[in-house]
């Protein structure tokens, strides 16, 4: 046992209930906050050959404030027919699904919320809990445009879901745990063909599960060019038609909360997640990693979930909106064929090797 | 498959603007802090040379969204000649132009048989309040200051007027 964990030994229940409150929150808010400001504000507008937000702070860096502040002041409207307790409930479930999601990352050796055992299953399983909150948005807002874009929501997250499981399972198996402390292990632990200097992250032996992994990232975040749901010109911005105010902002939080969680899952699962190689300081296991990992890790996480987001993003600033029946001919007949030979072929070499 | 290498020159093409607006800076200008020059001849304000109108209605009527309101009264100025019947000339009372209603199309200018009404490229007249959209001959006499000079004839140009 070292010594951050005798720290939090020390702190009473309270305090280390409102510790981890906290550290959820920061965990949360902040890769939101900085995504929505470095690419949605800034890289979306230099890839436009504009400036972006400019006048609210230097360099527009308080525009997220302002832009906070605009819809607080909103009005809390809801459509006369809708089912007014699910309409609210709608985007906290959404957000809810966020926050149980952030749980599972692992930020250091010792700096996690839970270690679950069977990690990865459960962030794929609580991520499509935002689903329900999506469709229960688009049915209760009686609004037609709602209701189409929270179906297009189930049906692209529900084909989506499926290559997004099966390009994690060639993680699973090469890691050989389904715990995502051990999955940062094995990669920092581990060489390829003998070459241990980068240990082994699974984006270069699992490169088509990175591929397939990410594109069913973009499609699960609705991010273009999967936007469908969302889709602004012809849906009115879909199951969000009918939110303002607070309530948008939940949904917009939400949407880049689960983004920022995404990647970071992404960079855990093929990035080597907090951890920089072990054989660069001749640490072997878990225990054996030094202590000031539980604070640069963090650090270290944060920057590849950056690296993550800028593929998401680009990709997003770059393509047009594909249309609803080429989404699903994509997902079910390119990427699950693909992702399940993947499987089949990590297996073979699995038991090779 | 065929679609791939397109697929990779599409982000090329978005990463090569991203690149370039942060090395040379963006093709928008800050508006505000800095302000483009529009052309010499774009269509910002309509300036009403008080003196050349003969409150005719011309514009008035022709406006497609009657954004022109004229009022007038006749008036006996003296004869031109001793001896001569006092003339009979129209007095401008009233002469507003609505721009939250205008849409620029400039038939008015066109269509003033006594050049009266000119372009000019002054665009900043905004307001917080939509009732000072309504510019009255005294305003719309002060961007006369604004009207550039006409261009020269082209060479071989029928030039109207007396011969």
């Amino acid at each position: 046992m070292n010594t951050a964990s005798l720290i939090i030994a020390e702190v009473p229940y309270w305090g280390q209930s409102l510790l981890r409150v906290l550290g959820g929150l920061v965990a949360v808010l902040l890769p939101a906050g900085t995504i929505v400001y470095l690419f949605l504000f800034k890289m979306m507008s230099f890839m436009q050959s504009r400036l972006g937000p400019m006048e609210a702070g230097p360099y527009g860096s308080m525009q997220l404030f302002a832009e906070v502040g605009k819809w607080l002041q909103k009005e809390d409207i809801y459509p006369a027919r809708a089912d007014k307790f699910i309409f609210k409930l709608a985007p906290l479930i959404v957000l809810a699904s966020t926050f149980l999601l952030v749980v599972v990352v692992p930020f250091g050796p010792d700096a996690w919320f839970t270690n679950f055992e069977a990690g990865i299953f459960y962030a794929l399983a609580v991520s499509s809990v935002s689903v329900l909150g999506i469709l229960i948005a688009g049915w209760s807002s009686a609004n037609k445009y709602s209701l189409l874009g929270g179906l297009r929501a189930a049906g692209q997250l529900i084909a989506y879901e499926l290559p997004m499981v099966l390009a994690v399972i060639g993680v699973v198996i090469q890691a050989g745990t389904m715990n995502l402390q051990g999955i940062v292990l094995a990669q920092n632990s581990g060489s390829m063909f003998g070459f241990d200097g980068l240990g082994n992250p699974y984006v270069l032996t699992q490169f088509v599960g990175f591929v397939i992994f990410m594109i069913s990232v973009q499609a699960e975040l609705t991010q273009a060019p999967f936007d469908m749901p969302v889709a602004e010109s012809e849906l009115v911005s879909g199951y969000m038609t009918e939110y303002s105010g607070f309530r948008f902002l939940i949904f917009f939080i939400g949407e880049f909360a689960t983004a920022g969680v995404f990647a970071m899952i992404a960079s855990v699962l093929f990035l080597g997640g907090w951890a920089v190689p072990f054989s660069w300081f001749g640490w072997t296991t878990m225990d054996s990693v030094d202590n000031w990992m539980n604070f640069a890790g963090p650090l270290i996480l944060f920057t590849k979930m950056m690296v993550i987001m800028f593929l998401v993003m680009w990709v997003r600033f770059s393509y047009p909106r594909l249309r609803e029946d080429q989404l699903q001919r994509f997902a079910w007949k390119v990427l699950i064929p693909i992702s399940l030979v993947n499987i089949m072929l990590t297996a073979i070499l699995k038991v090779a090797f | 498959m065929p679609k791939v290498p397109g697929l990779f020159k599409g982000l090329g093409v978005t990463l090569g603007t991203f690149a370039r607006t942060v090395t040379q800076g963006a093709n928008t200008v800050q508006y505000p802090h800095e302000k483009e020059t529009p052309p010499i001849r774009s269509r910002g304000v309509i300036a009403l040379h008080e003196g050349n109108c003969t409150s005719c209605m011309l514009c008035a009527r022709s406006c497609p969204d009657w954004c022109i309101y004229i009022e007038g009264h006749k008036e006996l100025a003296p004869p031109r000649r001793a001896g001569g019947k006092p003339r009979q000339v129209n007095m401008l009372d009233r002469f507003d132009i609505d721009y939250a209603l205008c849409m620029y199309c400039g038939i008015c200018v066109d269509v003033c048989p006594f050049d009266a009404l000119f372009w000019s490229p002054e665009y900043e007249y905004s307001e917080p309040s939509i009732a000072d959209m309504l510019h009255d001959k005294v305003k719309l006499g002060e961007w006369m200051e604004t009207v550039p000079e006409a261009p020269e004839l082209e060479v071989g140009a029928d030039k109207k007027g007396k011969k």
